[in-house]
């Protein structure tokens, strides 16, 4: 990826994290880290979002609200997993209230292993979360395109 | 009497971090009722405790939450040392009292973050997070992690820090005190922040006893409590003051934290004055068998630990009470005749972490 297009929005989301990751995604945000210089802004509205970052593993009770969550999002958009809960369960896999990970409620581009999460792995996920987010953009406005053209 | 409505607040909100849900009865703009329901979070970890070996099970319960991972990994190790009659070394129940305390440090400056933020102060909030990165970085230094530590073993701790290690981080806690003197300053003096926190949210000192508040909440109403005073760890040696706030409201919390911070790092600092020299650890051998009740003092309050094994390397039962599971009530409490617009901030008062809640 040669350069960020857009300005992307980030909508965080904890499914059934123990805030370890959490407080790393928030760590991302602030003077240390600072994700704003490549314009990236953590908003707490589904419809102006672009990325889904969801830490924690996926519980009964949370499933629906993540999939309303992704559902609320405007296309193309692009999920990321943060931590090794969120990708398959982690620590917490046998527990008997964990389903699995994100991708067992939504599909899921980007996975950030680690427990917790940090946040250069966060960072690095995020970016490579842009170059995908770039390529559905064009698949998008493609797929828009040639649907104008059959009618 | 105008019409009663009913307002679905969370679980994913702006100013949450963490899902917890709360439904609102308004009336007009106050809030008449609270309807609290958790289990966002839930994932059963309690249970775990029967298919995790002893050992292996100090690294599930150190993810009970991911801000007290250090104090939740030492109330299992306490509580296994004391069924099965261990006495760790001096070195690392200091080691313990230091890094409980740069727990407390990290936790409290996070919450004075979020607060600024819960009120529009985004730069103040930077500040604070800038000022945790210092303390995470000592974390990184001492233990090899940011946010869990797995540095806990029962029969003492895994990592030592030698005697430059400890003169360095004093230096280092010296220089920001200072800085943290700055900052607090904002809270205490800038009448912006009096105003968005005077008289909002009043828990006297009836309902926090009736409503079984534990931990800052308590104490901001004048009660002194704090579990730190038993004596666990090295906390027996060490001179310190209960504090306690006069007002109940969620200014004095506000107040009562931040003393906390400066009271960690004389705590810190005496600490180390006194660290005996010695090994960190002490060979375990055998499987527990009993049952024990282990009181913690966490930044959020008092948990309490329940364990109990029969013998074999699976524990029968784990059960940890958690600081923010107690203060629920008084959350609900303070919210009924509250401002819609003053929720958000009365819902970061007590300082919520939803995954202990929950665990």
């Amino acid at each position: 990826m040669a350069k960020i297009a857009k300005s992307p929005w980030l909508l965080h989301y904890d499914g059934s994290s123990c805030n370890g990751c959490d407080i790393e995604v928030l760590a991302c945000l602030t003077p240390i880290y600072d994700v704003e210089r490549f314009g990236i802004i953590n908003t707490g509205n589904p419809k102006h979002a672009d990325i889904f970052l969801v830490t924690g593993g996926i519980n009964e009770k949370n499933k629906a609200v993540v999939k309303q969550l992704y559902d609320q999002m405007p296309e193309p958009k692009v999920v990321v997993a943060v931590g090794i809960c969120a990708c398959n369960g982690g620590v917490f896999k046998d527990a008997y209230n964990i389903i699995g990970g994100v991708d067992k409620a939504i599909p899921v581009d980007v996975y950030v292993p680690g427990c917790a999460a940090r946040p250069e792995a966060i960072i690095d996920g995020v970016v490579k979360a842009l170059g995908v987010l770039d390529e559905k953009q064009k698949a998008f406005k493609k797929a828009k395109k040639t649907k104008g053209e059959s009618k | 009497m105008s019409k009663r409505s009913i307002v679905p607040f969370g679980p994913q909100h702006p100013v949450l971090p963490e899902p917890i849900h709360l439904d609102l009865v308004l009336e007009d703009e106050k809030v008449v009722e609270a309807i609290p329901s958790i289990g966002f979070v839930h994932r059963g970890l309690e249970k775990l405790v029967e298919k995790r070996n002893f050992h292996d099970y100090m690294y599930v319960i150190e993810r009970i939450c991911g801000i007290c991972s250090f104090m939740h990994g030492m109330g299992y190790a306490e509580g296994i040392e004391r069924i099965m009659d261990v006495e760790i070394p001096d070195r690392a129940k200091y080691l313990r009292t230091i890094w409980c305390e740069m727990s407390r440090l990290h936790s409290h400056l996070l919450w004075l973050g979020l607060l600024a933020d819960a009120f529009g102060f985004e730069s103040l909030f930077m500040h604070c997070w800038r000022m945790r990165e210092t303390i995470l970085d000592m974390f990184e230094a001492s233990t090899g992690g940011r946010v869990i530590f797995s540095v806990n073993k029962i029969g003492g701790v895994l990592k030592d820090m030698d005697d430059s290690m400890l003169k360095t981080f004093v230096d280092m806690f010296d220089k920001m005190e200072e800085e943290v003197r700055q900052l607090t300053n904002v809270f205490l003096n800038d009448y912006t922040v009096a105003s968005r926190l005077k008289g909002v949210g009043i828990l006297t000192k009836e309902d926090a006893i009736l409503n079984g508040a534990v931990g800052p909440m308590m104490r901001a109403a004048g009660i002194e409590s704090d579990t730190r005073k038993l004596g666990y760890a090295a906390y027996g040696d060490i001179d310190f003051d209960i504090i306690t706030g006069k007002d109940c409201d969620s200014f004095a919390r506000c107040e009562v934290r931040i003393n906390e911070i400066f009271q960690s790092f004389s705590i810190i600092r005496q600490a180390v004055a006194k660290i005996p020299a010695g090994p960190v650890a002490v060979d375990v051998k055998g499987n527990p068998n009993g049952e024990a009740f282990v009181r913690l003092e966490q930044p959020r309050g008092e948990a309490v630990f329940y364990f109990r094994g029969d013998g074999t390397q699976f524990l029968n039962r784990a059960r940890v009470r958690t600081p923010t599971f107690a203060n629920i009530p008084s959350l609900v409490k303070i919210l009924e005749g509250c401002d819609f617009a003053d929720v958000p901030i009365l819902v970061l008062t007590i300082d919520p972490c939803v995954s202990c809640t929950e665990r």
